[in-house]
């Protein structure tokens, strides 16, 4: 099929010249996907990402402790198949990225590690997710759920204060509801884990949504590690952020690693290399590829992988 | 939010020097263009737009003009009065303070009725069939004249079950009419306003929110009470607004469920409670009764209280104005 060639751009303002532009038409798009895409700079079948010799967020070594263990868990909504027979190990002491293009059931499978998905009617699940060594599905939601906290692609910080976002967490259910005074501390130290503290602490009681984006998602982030969580998933925290709280959102995933297991969904290749341990790229569903992310970066094993990371589809 | 942020990276268009941005045209300018049958409708919409900001203005006006000819402040803490013209007849204080009890008891009874349906039919709505059902009861309610409400409320307050709540004469024969039967019934009308405004409040929270309560291990009762109805606070204030704004904007229920005598006509010694099964006026009721074609006819006093109705309603529409403006200032991208 021939392309069409482009109308002549309209200009906005009345009067300026509209020079036509001499040329062949634009160039044919690389074929989208596929076994026989060009990989660039393919040299023996490896395609080494461009960002492979990016800098990488500085990190201490940390021991690594097994958290959550994945084992051949499938998720369908209604009849479609979203997670096909994924199994994944999921550390504390690592950031566990997963990437892949939209659709491809990232997100499905990170809602499903705290049972998330049961929210949606038609969601089905087979396999097993195991906490410490328990069938999540055997835990209490609500208990499961303080364990494993998540953050979503949206800041959202509950229409109220600073202080009572983080609160809202601490106070149990049923109980009575502690005093302030009694929370200060805890609100504080969460605070100060997301790196937030500083920024806020002269008015807890300001609205928290009128804090800025990367202030409200580091909010979002306190209010997750406030219920003193085992796992903290990531849903894209970062993509409705400018690059400058994205990179104070990333440094800070980086530190948070060493006291709970951090998996982190992203569209950003650039991102995942900085910030990630572990990797794990999925497609259509399917796990593709596990490796630590130096390795699947610059010498991916699978073809589609390849593709994915040379930026051939997406 | 999000708009702010997503065009305020945007740079702004590359404008070449010395050629000035095209000025704007008005609507006039740029229908001068357009094919006659359009002219001639934008021209009908322009007329009836401004025939009806017209006659809203002459209501207002005719009723500010009037009403401030005749309303003098004794009017307001004075009682009505049995007399043979406008001079003696008195105030309208009992008008007054009838037309706030029944507002209250209405959205006393509307108000937690309405926003426990709205949560359900927006958090819950299961079985499916049961809240659509709910859903078109509450859609009849608001469209059911209020004087079929009223006759459904003279059947209901005649009976001798709830004869405590109005006035029963020694040989039991039960009265009906009294402020609990009036803002029991009053309350239906405001209910479907209650009803649609919180429950459209809870709908535009997206449901991300929803989730990141449950994400930190959150029942759904402690969302609904802890996130959902703090954030639907302004929605829940206005549909109030709005309820008894309709309420205090009744006549058919008032004149057949409440008596309309002039004064408050208690039942019994108990204060408050001897007021409120008893029977009464509001300024609905007064202005219906005086106005030049009713019982009384004292026109003065007609338009006074009229204005002081719309003045209440103006008020009230304020209000909602204010809190509806709010709601939108705070919102997630």
């Amino acid at each position: 099929m021939e392309l069409r060639k482009p109308p002549p751009v309209r200009r906005l303002t009345p009067g300026a010249k509209v020079t036509p532009q001499p040329g062949p038409a634009a160039p044919q798009a690389p074929p989208a996907f596929g076994p026989h895409a060009p990989a660039n700079g393919a040299v023996n079948g490896h395609a080494p990402a461009s960002f492979v010799t990016a800098r990488r967020t500085q990190r201490p070594p940390v021991p690594t402790v097994d958290r959550m263990q994945v084992e051949e868990l499938s998720i369908a909504y209604g009849s479609k198949l979203a997670v096909k027979s994924v199994s994944l190990p999921i550390r504390q002491g690592e950031v566990l990225a997963l990437i892949g293009p939209s659709g491809c059931g990232k997100t499905t499978l990170l809602r499903s590690l705290n049972r998330l998905t049961e929210l949606t009617k038609t969601a089905s699940l087979t396999g097993r997710i195991t906490l410490d060594g328990l069938d999540i599905s055997t835990l209490e939601p609500t208990a499961l759920r303080r364990r494993v906290t998540m953050v979503f692609q949206q800041p959202n910080p509950f229409p109220m204060s600073v202080f009572d976002n983080i609160a809202y967490v601490l106070r149990e259910q049923a109980k009575r509801r502690p005093r302030r005074a009694a929370l200060r501390s805890s609100v504080e130290d969460a605070l100060a884990r997301a790196g937030l503290l500083d920024e806020v602490a002269d008015n807890l009681d300001h609205p928290a949504l009128r804090l800025s984006g990367g202030q409200q998602q580091r909010l979002c982030i306190a209010r997750a590690l406030a219920a003193q969580p085992e796992v903290l998933l990531l849903d894209e925290p970062c993509s409705a952020l400018d690059p400058q709280s994205t990179k104070v959102i990333e440094d800070l995933v980086v530190k948070l690693r060493e006291e709970v297991a951090v998996v982190i969904v992203t569209h950003n290749l650039q991102q995942a290399h900085r910030i990630a341990d572990h990797v794990a790229f999925m497609y259509l569903g399917e796990l593709v590829e596990y490796a630590s992310a130096g390795a699947l970066f610059a010498t991916p094993r699978e073809q589609r992988t390849k593709d994915y990371v040379s930026g051939a589809f997406g | 939010m999000s708009s702010g942020v997503l065009t305020g990276s945007r740079d702004p268009l590359p404008t070449p020097a010395g050629a000035s941005p095209p000025e704007r045209r008005g609507a006039a300018d740029s229908s001068a263009s357009w094919r006659l049958t359009d002219r001639i409708g934008l021209g009908f919409a322009w007329f009836l737009g401004l025939l009806f900001c017209a006659i809203t203005l002459a209501i207002v006006a005719f009723l500010a003009v009037q009403g401030i000819r005749y309303l003098r402040p004794e009017l307001l803490w004075t009682n009505p009065q049995v007399g043979f013209n406008q001079n003696e007849t008195g105030g309208f204080l009992d008008p007054i303070i009838g037309t706030f009890l029944v507002a209250g008891i209405a959205i006393g009874i509307a108000g937690p009725v309405g926003v426990g349906v709205a949560v359900w039919l927006s958090e819950y709505g299961r079985p499916t069939a049961l809240a659509r059902v709910v859903e078109s009861t509450v859609e009849m309610l608001a469209g059911a004249p209020s004087v079929v409400l009223a006759l459904f409320g003279i059947l209901l307050f005649d009976s001798k079950v709830l004869g405590f709540l109005s006035e029963t004469t020694s040989d039991g024969v039960v009265f009906g009419k009294s402020f609990f039967a009036a803002g029991a019934m009053l309350s239906l009308v405001a209910l479907p306003l209650v009803v649609s405004t919180v429950r459209e409040g809870l709908q535009a929270i997206p449901n991300h929110v929803r989730e990141a309560s449950y994400a930190v291990g959150k029942s759904k009762t402690a969302t609904i009470r802890r996130v959902l109805l703090p954030a639907a606070r302004p929605s829940v204030i206005t549909g109030h607004m709005l309820g008894i704004g309709h309420v205090i904007g009744d006549t058919a229920i008032i004149v057949l469920l409440l008596g309309d005598t002039q004064t408050l006509q208690g039942v019994g010694n108990v204060p408050l409670w001897g007021i409120l099964r008893g029977t009464g006026s509001t300024l609905t009721s007064y202005v219906f009764d005086n106005a030049p074609t009713g019982d009384l006819n004292q026109p003065n006093k007609a338009y006074a209280a009229a204005f002081v109705l719309l003045v209440i309603i103006l008020i009230l529409n304020v209000l909602v104005d204010v809190f509806g403006r709010r709601s939108r200032e705070l919102r997630w991208s």
